[in-house]
Order: C-alpha cells, then structure tokens, then sequence
C-alpha cells in the first residue's frame, strides 16, 4: 500500500513533480489539451516558463538549456500541431544524446484514435526517434510516469523522452504520492568499466609509440574533462576531438590537435591515419568523423570506451571495447597506467605535419572573411564563451577557429545536423549561463529557420549576441555543388532575396549591426560583448564563395583530404 | 545465418511496436516474430527469428537490449534450446485423395481440426524445418491456404536462476542481468 496523500488534480500533480525534479524552466507554448495545465501554470512561482514563438524552438531551447547546464531540459507544448512540432527538435536531442523530456498534450483518453481535433499519434510518430516515450493512461499513472522520464533521459546515453499526456488525466484527481525511488527492470546502465578490460587497455596504451585519444561528447556529458586532462598530460598524449567533443579539452592545450573528420585539421587527421593505438572516449565513429571505415586508423589497435553498448562495434569493429561511464573509465585509466609511453618521435611527426600544413585562409585582399571573424572572436572572449552555432560553413569555421576552453561551451546541432538551431538553442542557453558571454552565430540561411525566436529574445532580454554570417548562400550546399555537381548553383543563391537583416533585427527589438569589412570587427564585436541587458545582432557580410578546408570527401579516405582550392576549378590532393 | 533471439519483454503499451520499429528503422531482416505470456503476468515472451552476420546479430542484441521495455535477451543460436511452431494447413481434398492426406497428417504427427466436402484442415506443430517438410508434402494436393505462427522457443535445462525469478516477480527489481553476448 502507498502512504496516504493529498488529493490533487494531474494537473496539480504535474507542477509537483516537476517541482520534486527541482526543474526551473520549461519551455512551451500553450493550446487546447494542455490549458489545465496552463491555467495551474499562472499562480506558480517556482519555476518560469518561457514562451517560444514556435514549438521546434522550444526544443531547441531546451536542448540548448540541457547541453549548457547538463541539466534535464523541459518542453510543454499542446496536441496535434503543437505536438508535431517538436519532431525535429526532438529527432536533433536524440541524435546527439541530450537529455530533456518533452510533454505533449494529447486529446481525452476516449477520443484517441478517432481522428479528434488536433489528435496525432505522438506515441507512433516519435518511437524511432525517442529514447523512449510514454502514454500515461490514468491520473494515477502520471506521477511515477513523469519520474520515470527524468531518469531515463538524464542517465546512461542521455536523450530524449516524450510523455503523451491526454487531456483527461491532467483534470481527473488522485492521490499524490512522489515515489521516492523506483525501478525499471529492462534498464540498467552499466556505469563502471569492466576493470580487465581498463587495464588491458593501458597496458596498450603505455606500449604504443603512436597513440592518439579520440574525444567525443561523451567526455563532456559524463563530466569527465578533468579526468581526460590529467590523463592526456600525465601521459603527454595528443588529443583529438569530434565536433561534439570541442570543449572536453582546451583547444589552446599543446596536446590539442583540434578537430578530426571530414573538416577537421590535416595534422589531426594524419594522426589518425597513423596512429597505432586508438583511444576512443564517448564517441561513436561517426561517418563524418571516419570517411571510409575501412581506410579509418586502419593499422590502429583500438580501444572504444562508451556508456552505450550499441556504439561499439557498429562501425569500425574495436580491440578492446570498454563499456561505462567515461570519466569513470578514464579515472581508473590513469591509475591503471604503468608508465607513459615513450612517443617523442610521434610528437616530432605531428609537428612536422602541423607545419606542413597549418590552418590557413586567405587574409590579404581586404575582404571579409568568416575564419577572421571567429579568430577575432576567440581571441576576444579567450575561448570562454558559450558558442552556439547553427549547421553549414559558418559551423566548421567555428569548429575550426574558436578555442573552447570549457566543457559546454561549444552547443551545435551535430548528428542530424538541423538547420535553424542556433537562434533558439542560445535562448535557452542564456537561462542556464549567467556568468560567461553567450554567442550564436548562423548562416543566412539557417538564421531565417527559426527567426521567430527573435522576438522570444527580444522578450525576455536575453543577453544573446545573435552573429550572422552572411554569404548570400547556402554555403554549405553550394560548397558541394562547386566540389562535386558540376558548379550548378542550384537554388543555393540567396543574395537577391534575402531579407535586410538589421531591419529584421530591428523590427523585433534589437539593436542590429552590419557590416562587411574587417575593419569593424573589433570594435563590433567589443560593442556586443558589453552589451549584457538585452540581445544584439551583427550581420557580417562575408566572401560569397569561400570553401571550408581542408576536407576529406563523404566516405573518402584521409588520403583524399584536399587542403585549398588552386583556382577556381581544381582543389590540391595531397 | 539465421538466428532465433528471445526476449523478454515488459507488458507495456507499445512495447512490441517498439520492436518492430527498430527493426525496420535499423533495416535488419525480420523473418518472424511472436509474441505470448509467460509465467510471470506482467511480463511477455518475443521470439524473433533473423539473419545476418555476426556484427549484425551483435547489433541487433544490443538495440534490443537498449530499449527500455525490453529486460532479457538472449541469442538461441549458439545456446541449447528447443523451437517450436505451429501451423494451420488447408488442404484442397476430393474423396479419392482424403485417404492419403489422413495418412502424412498421422506420419507428420499434425490433427485434422477441420473438414469439409473439398477441404481439410491440418494442424500441425514441431520444428520449422518438420513443418517446410509437411508443407512440402501437401503442396501437390493444393494448399488453399495457411498460417504459421512464427517460432517460439526455450533454452533447455535450467537457465534462469531461481531466485532471480523470484525476485522479479516480488517486487519488479532487476536481478536479471541483460545478457548481451
Ligand atoms: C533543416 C535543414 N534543411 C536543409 C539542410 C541542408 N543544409 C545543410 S548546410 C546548408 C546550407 C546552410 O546555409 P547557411 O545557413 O547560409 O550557412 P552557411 O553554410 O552559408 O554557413 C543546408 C541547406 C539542413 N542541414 N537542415
């Protein structure tokens, strides 16, 4: 029998429990199904709802709450379209392991499956792209139904988990009770590394005269920075890290080789190539990470470490495979070390490389270049800065130019890769960040994907330096048309039709800038870094037809890595 | 190769489609799949039988493990198990042939569970492989129609310890370890 508790409504009930899961913010937007909820929502102070002008924003919102704080971001949204919505936001937190938990309105109980008003099957729409997702069936259900959907999106991989809350459960009453703990049989992560495997695994560590760390977000998710760092100096090893990974170590670390993978540096991405022992930590080889499989370290010995079993062996087939926490993993990794291994002649080859070819854009023509203005950028903040960016060119420039200093500081839409996830995300970031400067930085493109979010800002004051990085294209996409469609520009140009940018920025509130010489960047961007009451938003308008370099083709091998274009036509093969 | 896989399952809403889901979201091959009680009320038995390699299979395993519904699975293949199936037959028949389909029901073991003036229907259960054989033999006489059940299975002997069953019974904790390999 449950100890007695008061009656209250679902309704009543939801608020408490969000309160037991001490959740501050959530992000939503009202409708039909979910006015109960909105009308308890009105004389509740203990947390603050923030209204988002588009439910994808309010995903991406929470998203980028989730990834800034590594706390459970929290989503409110009301039945069919308000619902439906969400499906990129929560398709994006998915792939990219975030944990928040969305709640959907659903039509009464009675009425589902009878084509109701504003009725979609969120159950069936979001399964393949959920961690997990419930339908509460009764009031009585909603409590240890909402404390499930917390765990599970906050432990193990995190990721997203929906809760279809039909409009009947929240106004019937029941009892509360909060249970205190509860268990779900089928789920279980495995949170410790297999202490065999750990050791085997540094004893080929020590060994190697190559060794290479690959880092990815899994490091920054399970807090385990610190742990990398001691363990990368302790040992002197070179570090290399996915997209997602930027900000597990310092980019300004000498061990830091940067990014690796499809625009990553050329020496990370030798390193790769020839490294003898692997070290992978909380990433999954990905296929923009590893071009070909076959060709992918293909002499290394190779060590996967990753709390998700599924991970490993699902590309690239590993060595040893090292199931658990990863700052777990590598705390126990560095006791487990007999010596640091001898790699000075390793050390001497990457330089050479890093020498070879260095990260390099044109800079002596005068005109303004995006590689410029995040350099500057880096500079200015010392790589402390939060930095949101959007997906295309302007995200592999900053990837490759900013020098992230923190964990968490680096919130991008990697594995799906959505376009309009910047503007709204760096909302979100701006209620869980209050000491650092917060920065979002789109194309021109991606930039109108979620505009609305604009006035969401504009609202509530939010200190976000919104950067646009103007090229007049789709950069990204037209980067691949010159590379590989025959330079047929197809639908890629925006120059003609894109909108006056600072009049968008002011029409929402915003004190708007503009310019497209490099003269301006300075004192640009020290006028939006003292700016810290409200939004700011700067168009630079940048060369047109720039490529991100280097880059190894889709599915190509390191081998393959072109460094710069020669003339307009032919890139260099190295 | 083919490969039997148990699993057993929490009695959830949309827990069997949360399977099948990851099945064709992942585009691994499903030859069959059932689905049925088992000793302990709340929670079901899914027998799925499907092929790959061994990476894929290990794959596989592990995204079935993942879910969250899902609390035990194990890959039959290599382990010491019995398979069953079950499948209903229906035979065309005129009176000179019934005397002979009589005849291979009783050599395959099935039951006649339903005649008429030009059909018969046979019941028939074991292996898979005893059922292609049945099927095999009937074709000739003309199968109007059929329906199998898709495997089921078990290990053999004692694989489950006892007071593990015990306990998820009790009180809904895991003490069964997620086997994976
Ligand atoms: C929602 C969505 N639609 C389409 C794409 C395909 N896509 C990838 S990059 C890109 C171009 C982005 O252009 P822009 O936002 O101007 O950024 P740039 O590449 O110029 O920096 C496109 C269309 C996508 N990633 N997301």
């Amino acid at each position: 029998m449950k100890n007695k508790g008061q009656v209250m409504t679902g309704a009543e009930i939801f608020f408490e429990c969000l309160k037991k899961e001490k959740v501050e913010h959530i992000f939503g937007f009202p409708g039909g199904s979910v006015l109960k909820l909105y009308e308890q929502l009105y004389d509740i102070d203990f947390l603050q709802h923030i209204l988002v002008r588009h439910e994808q924003g309010a995903v991406h919102a929470a998203e980028g709450y989730a990834k800034a704080s590594g706390k459970t971001g929290v989503v409110l949204v009301t039945s069919g379209p308000g619902a439906t919505n969400t499906v990129t936001g929560i398709a994006d937190a998915y792939m990219d392991s975030v944990p928040i938990v969305v709640f959907t309105g659903q039509v009464p109980s009675h009425l589902i499956g009878n084509d109701a008003f504003q009725e979609a099957d969120m159950m069936g729409i979001t399964r393949p792209i959920t961690k997990h997702n419930f339908l509460v069936r009764s009031v009585e259900e909603l409590a240890i139904t909402i404390k499930k959907a917390f765990y599970i999106a906050s432990s193990g991989r995190p990721g997203p988990v929906v809760v279809d809350l039909p409009k009947d459960v929240i106004n019937s009453k029941c009892e509360f009770v909060y249970p205190d703990n509860m268990e779900i049989r089928g789920y279980k992560p495995t949170i410790k590394g297999h202490s065999h495997q750990i050791k085997k695994a540094a004893e080929a560590i020590s060994k190697a005269k190559r060794p290479l760390l690959y880092v990815g977000g899994g490091v920054i998710m399970s807090g385990g920075s610190q742990e990398l760092a001691l363990f990368a100096r302790e040992n002197k090893l070179p570090v290399v890290m996915t997209l997602q990974g930027l900000g597990a170590f310092p980019g300004t670390d000498d061990l830091s080789l940067g990014m690796l993978g499809m625009h990553g540096t050329y020496w990370a991405n030798q390193a790769v190539d020839n490294c003898d022992v692997l070290v992978s930590l909380g990433a999954r080889f990905d296929d923009r990470v590893t071009g070909n499989c076959e060709t992918f370290a293909k002499n290394a010995f190779k060590i996967h470490a990753d709390i998700d079993p599924t991970c490993i062996d699902k590309n690239v087939i590993v060595d040893i495979p090292i199931v658990g926490d990863v700052k777990h993993i590598l705390a126990e990794l560095a006791v487990e070390m007999p010596k640091p291994p001898d790699i000075k002649d390793w050390w001497s080859q990457i330089y050479e490389w890093k020498d070879e070819c260095p990260m390099q854009y044109e800079d002596n023509d005068g005109r303004l270049r995006t590689e410029y203005v995040i350099e500057k950028l880096s500079e200015k903040t010392n790589g402390n800065a939060v930095i949101v960016t959007d997906v295309g060119q302007h995200q592999m420039w900053t990837a490759q130019y900013y020098k992230y200093n923190f964990p968490r500081s680096n919130i991008t839409s990697g594995g799906l890769g959505t376009m309009g996830f910047s503007v709204p995300a760096s909302i979100g970031v701006s209620f869980a960040v209050k000491d650092r400067p917060i920065i979002s930085i789109s194309g021109d493109g991606g930039f109108q994907m979620n505009i609305q979010e604009l006035i969401t800002a504009a609202a509530y004051k939010v200190p976000v330096k919104f950067i646009i990085i103007n090229n007049s294209f789709l950069g990204m996409v037209r980067q691949w048309q010159e590379m590989f469609h025959g330079e047929k520009y197809s639908f890629t140009d925006l120059s003609a039709s894109n909108p006056d940018f600072v009049k968008v920025g002011e029409a929402f509130g915003i004190e708007s800038f503009s310019t497209d010489s490099p003269k301006d960047v300075d004192s640009l961007l020290d006028k939006a870094l003292s700016i810290n009451d409200r939004p700011v938003l700067i168009e630079f308008k940048v060369v047109k037809d720039d490529l991100v370099f280097p880059m190894v083709p889709s599915g190509g091998s390191i081998s393959e890595m072109m460094v710069k274009r020669i003339n307009s036509k032919r890139m260099t093969l190295l | 190769m083919k490969h039997t896989i148990s699993v057993l399952v929490e009695n959830h809403f949309g827990a069997f489609d949360r399977i099948a889901t990851m099945f064709s979201g992942k585009g691994f091959n499903l030859t069959s799949i059932s689905i049925g009680e088992t000793e302990i009320p709340d929670i079901s038995r899914m027998t799925v039988v499907t092929e790959g390699d061994n990476q894929i299979l290990d794959q596989i395993v592990k995204q079935l493990d993942r879910l969250i519904d899902t609390i035990k699975v194990i890959d039959l293949t290599s382990a010491y198990h019995v398979e069953r199936e079950l499948a209903l037959i229906k035979v065309s028949m005129q009176k000179a042939t019934m005397e002979q389909i009589k005849n291979i029901t009783d050599i395959f073991r099935g039951t006649i569970v339903d005649i008429t003036n030009n059909s018969m229907t046979i019941e028939i259960t074991g292996p898979p492989d005893k059922i292609d054989a049945t099927v095999n033999v009937l074709m000739p006489f003309g199968i109007m129609e059929m329906a199998r059940s898709g495997i089921v299975a078990l290990t053999r002997g004692e694989q489950i310890k006892k007071n593990n069953k015990e306990k998820i019974k009790k009180n809904n904790k895991s003490q069964i370890i997620k086997e994976t390999k």
